[in-house]
């Protein structure tokens, strides 16, 4: 996919002043963040809290043994008939599935949900190769249609309005102006009903793989998924290397934490166990299995143990529905296929740091994300990681702005001891003089801090410091002299 | 809580002696909430002093990554608060700073990491300590009038400090407490984001200050001078009428009671 986390900042101000999406994005967000909630409150939040502890060890336990779990999964995916690959980028993966597709004739393609086929930018490439990839998923369809990228990680047509559906729909598939949501998902279920049956190959992306059975788990809920890995002849699964999980008795834990993390649901409509290719005694299923296992700078995540939590990630979304930045500013104006604060920790390790500079700081570290997250991840800790990493860390990843680097510099001498503090306080009493507005500031010529006035103003400096109030009267007040900040007394101090 | 449980109290921690972190905003540009901080913990019998050669907690360099210069800072700090038995810091953010990311920002030292956590351990944030500390939940002010409370996200999620300001806050005397919608989401402000992004840091006040007016209190309260200050800053602005105050402020019988 091509990144565009350069753009944040004037993305982040379109997404702002767009009043549409604005009213679309906040209902939609709401819906899936209250659901979770719904969803907490019935398994009960202190059972909820032993799950998330469960997944959070499953994973971490899993990313410490990475390689011996991915070496299990391969061997049992192989047992079970089907063929691993392994990816370094994402050109190799789609190198890997275009060589699949070309040796087999493949013409049509239909696709369930997977975000990793977005990092590879999948579609686009079979495209060009003259290759139909049709996406079967009702969200990810509307994004095709509409040749965007997906909004929201679960729900990737999130800031569309059914009306601008049905615009789309009527555009694209001819359709007569439909109204209801009913009616729109039929009209995309009768064309996508011969896409599956003329289809080829089948591509899907991968929750969790089971290493000791060597099983593919897909969590949907319009069935597509099952029906792309069973219709077609050919399937062809795509993961993260993160994405295995070392047993099946582990799916207890994560098919509970999932569906009420992203949807609120106890358990999606439908959850496919893919184990390898038809076998002989199976009534359907596809005559080939090929899993591709993708690494695309997961491995630097890795190797550093600040920023490794983040491969516990299951893609469940409820920290983007929680987080009042995301909320405001919605997914495209991250630049990448990763939004929300999940998406400001990896995609700047995956895209390389300076290109992602501003993501790290599109968070005012509330905390909230991790407070929801079903794996219990840090993720403003990894935020903090990043900003010192683009201050401090390697020559690759430094890249800091004249700005921060003055600012910090002013305020390092500024509050080096109480007596630069103190003639600091002094000078900005002077300066600033004529700009109070009723005792606050509302400009100052500081093109940078000024933009912080402009919704709002800012407090002036307080004529006595509380340093100098303690001095004169506060310090010997216990012993029953003086009284707190008298004004007349604290005039001897000029 | 009677007259004689306070008293009994007052009574049992006459010798507490308690060293002040007043934080740079507070004493730069909210000095008066430092001085309720010390009304109220003398009205309990708190012995105060106040460590001279204290700045900042170094908070803001750490969140813009400028680790060597916040390290510089904490050190100051762990030198600075070395004997002192409690720590107190009107400021659910600066006291997370130190409790939470003082002894992370000293991984790679032991003995340093080792002050930092010691510091950790003695550190509390103003309501906590008079609550988990004390056992204090009134002592003795009134207010007359409808009061909201905004939970600083630091407060909240670093220190796990939820109840102790709402409890503190009923027991004023004359206050009608209205819980607001959106009681634990971010006011916007994140220090260095607001900053960054004054843009992102406006919308997300703007919820914060409907939630605040649709209860009708004459005064919002927060235990964080930081959200105070973006609160207060929009509300100057649009001339919404509700006073801002920290709790501290409330609590001090002496207070003005205005800002």
């Amino acid at each position: 996919m091509d990144v565009k986390t350069q753009r944040f900042q004037k993305a982040s101000t379109e997404a702002l002043t767009d009043d549409r999406l604005q009213a679309v994005m906040a209902g939609a967000i709401d819906h899936f963040d209250q659901a979770r909630k719904v969803a907490v409150e019935e398994v009960t939040p202190r059972v909820w809290e032993t799950y998330r502890e469960r997944g959070r060890k499953i994973k971490e336990h899993t990313i410490e043994n990475l390689d011996y779990y991915l070496e299990l999964l391969t061997n049992r995916v192989e047992g079970n008939g089907g063929v691993v690959h392994f990816a370094r980028h994402t050109d190799e993966a789609t190198s890997i599935v275009l060589e699949i597709a070309r040796a087999r004739g493949v013409k049509r393609v239909v696709k369930s949900k997977s975000m990793l086929s977005e990092e590879m930018g999948l579609n686009r490439v079979l495209e060009a190769h003259g290759i139909e990839s049709v996406e079967t998923d009702l969200g990810e369809y509307i994004i095709q249609l509409s040749g965007e990228t997906p909004f929201h990680i679960i729900a990737p047509a999130m800031h569309k309005s059914k009306e601008e559906v049905g615009e789309l729909f009527s555009k694209k598939l001819h359709t007569k102006r439909l109204t209801e949501i009913k009616s729109m998902a039929s009209a995309a279920r009768q064309a996508l009903r011969r896409k599956f049956l003329e289809a080829d190959m089948g591509i899907t992306g991968v929750n969790f793989a089971v290493a000791e059975t060597g099983t593919i788990v897909l969590v949907t809920n319009e069935g597509n998924g099952r029906m792309c890995t069973s219709l077609p002849k050919v399937h062809v699964a795509l993961m993260g290397m993160e994405k295995v999980v070392p047993a099946l008795e582990d799916m207890a834990v994560m098919l509970r934490l999932l569906p009420r993390a992203a949807t609120g649901q106890r358990i999606t409509s439908y959850v496919t166990f893919v184990s390898g290719p038809r076998r002989r005694t199976d009534e359907d299923g596809p005559d080939e299995f090929h899993l591709v296992i993708i690494d695309n700078n997961r491995n630097k995540l890795l190797a550093d143990p600040e920023l490794r939590e983040a491969l516990n990630c299951i893609r469940c979304g409820a920290c983007l529905n929680i987080c009042p930045v995301y909320r405001k500013i919605g997914g495209h104006s991250y630049g990448y296929v990763y939004p929300g604060p999940i998406g400001a920790v990896v995609t700047p390790v995956m895209v390389g740091l300076p290109k992602a500079k501003d993501l790290p700081f599109a968070s005012s570290l509330c905390g909230a994300c991790k407070e929801v997250c079903p794996v219990k991840i840090n993720i403003p800790r990894m935020l903090l990681k990043l900003r010192s990493d683009l201050v401090e860390g390697s020559r690759s990843q430094r890249k800091s702005s004249i700005f921060d680097r003055l600012l910090s510099r002013i305020w390092g001498i500024t509050m080096f001891s109480s007596f630069t503090l103190a003639w600091a306080h002094r000078l900005i009493i002077i300066l600033q003089k004529p700009l109070k507005h009723e005792g606050n500031l509302r400009r100052i010529p500081i093109p940078i801090l000024s933009r912080w006035m402009r919704a709002r103003d800012f407090p002036s400096l307080a004529r006595y410091s509380f340093h100098q109030k303690w001095k004169k009267t506060l310090k010997d007040e216990s012993k029953g002299k003086g009284s707190a900040g008298n004004e007349e007394d604290l005039n001897v101090i000029k | 809580m009677s007259d004689t449980v306070t008293t009994v109290t007052k009574n049992w921690l006459r010798n507490l002696k308690v060293s002040l972190f007043v934080t740079c905003l507070i004493d730069q540009f909210f000095p008066q909430v430092g001085e309720s901080v010390v009304n109220v913990l003398r009205g309990l019998g708190v012995e105060i002093d106040f460590p001279q050669g204290q700045t900042c907690c170094g908070q803001p360099v750490f969140n813009s990554g400028f680790r060597r210069q916040a390290r510089a800072s904490a050190k100051r700090l762990i030198n600075l608060f070395e004997t002192s038995e409690y720590i107190v810091v009107p400021s659910g953010s600066c006291a997370s700073m130190i409790k939470s990311f003082y002894p992370e920002l000293f991984r790679d030292s032991p003995v340093m990491k080792e002050r930092a956590e010691q510091m950790a351990d003695r550190t509390y944030e103003f309501s906590q300590f008079l609550v988990e500390v004390m056992g204090v939940t009134d002592i003795g002010a009134s207010y007359s009038g409808a009061v909201t409370y905004h939970a600083s996200c630091h407060l909240l999620r670093e220190l796990g400090v939820i109840e102790e300001p709402v409890t503190l806050l009923k027991g004023v005397k004359g206050v009608r407490y209205v819980p607001m919608d959106g009681l634990n989401e971010c006011c916007g402000f994140g220090g260095a984001f607001s900053v960054k992004y004054p843009d992102i840091s406006h919308a997300i006040l703007k919820d914060k200050i409907r939630h605040i007016e649709a209860t009708g209190a004459d005064v919002v309260l927060s235990c964080d001078s930081g959200c105070l200050m973006q609160i207060t800053g929009a509300m100057k602005r649009n001339k919404i009428k509700v006073r801002s105050m920290h709790l501290a402020e409330l609590l001090d019988s002496k207070a003005s009671h205005g800002r």
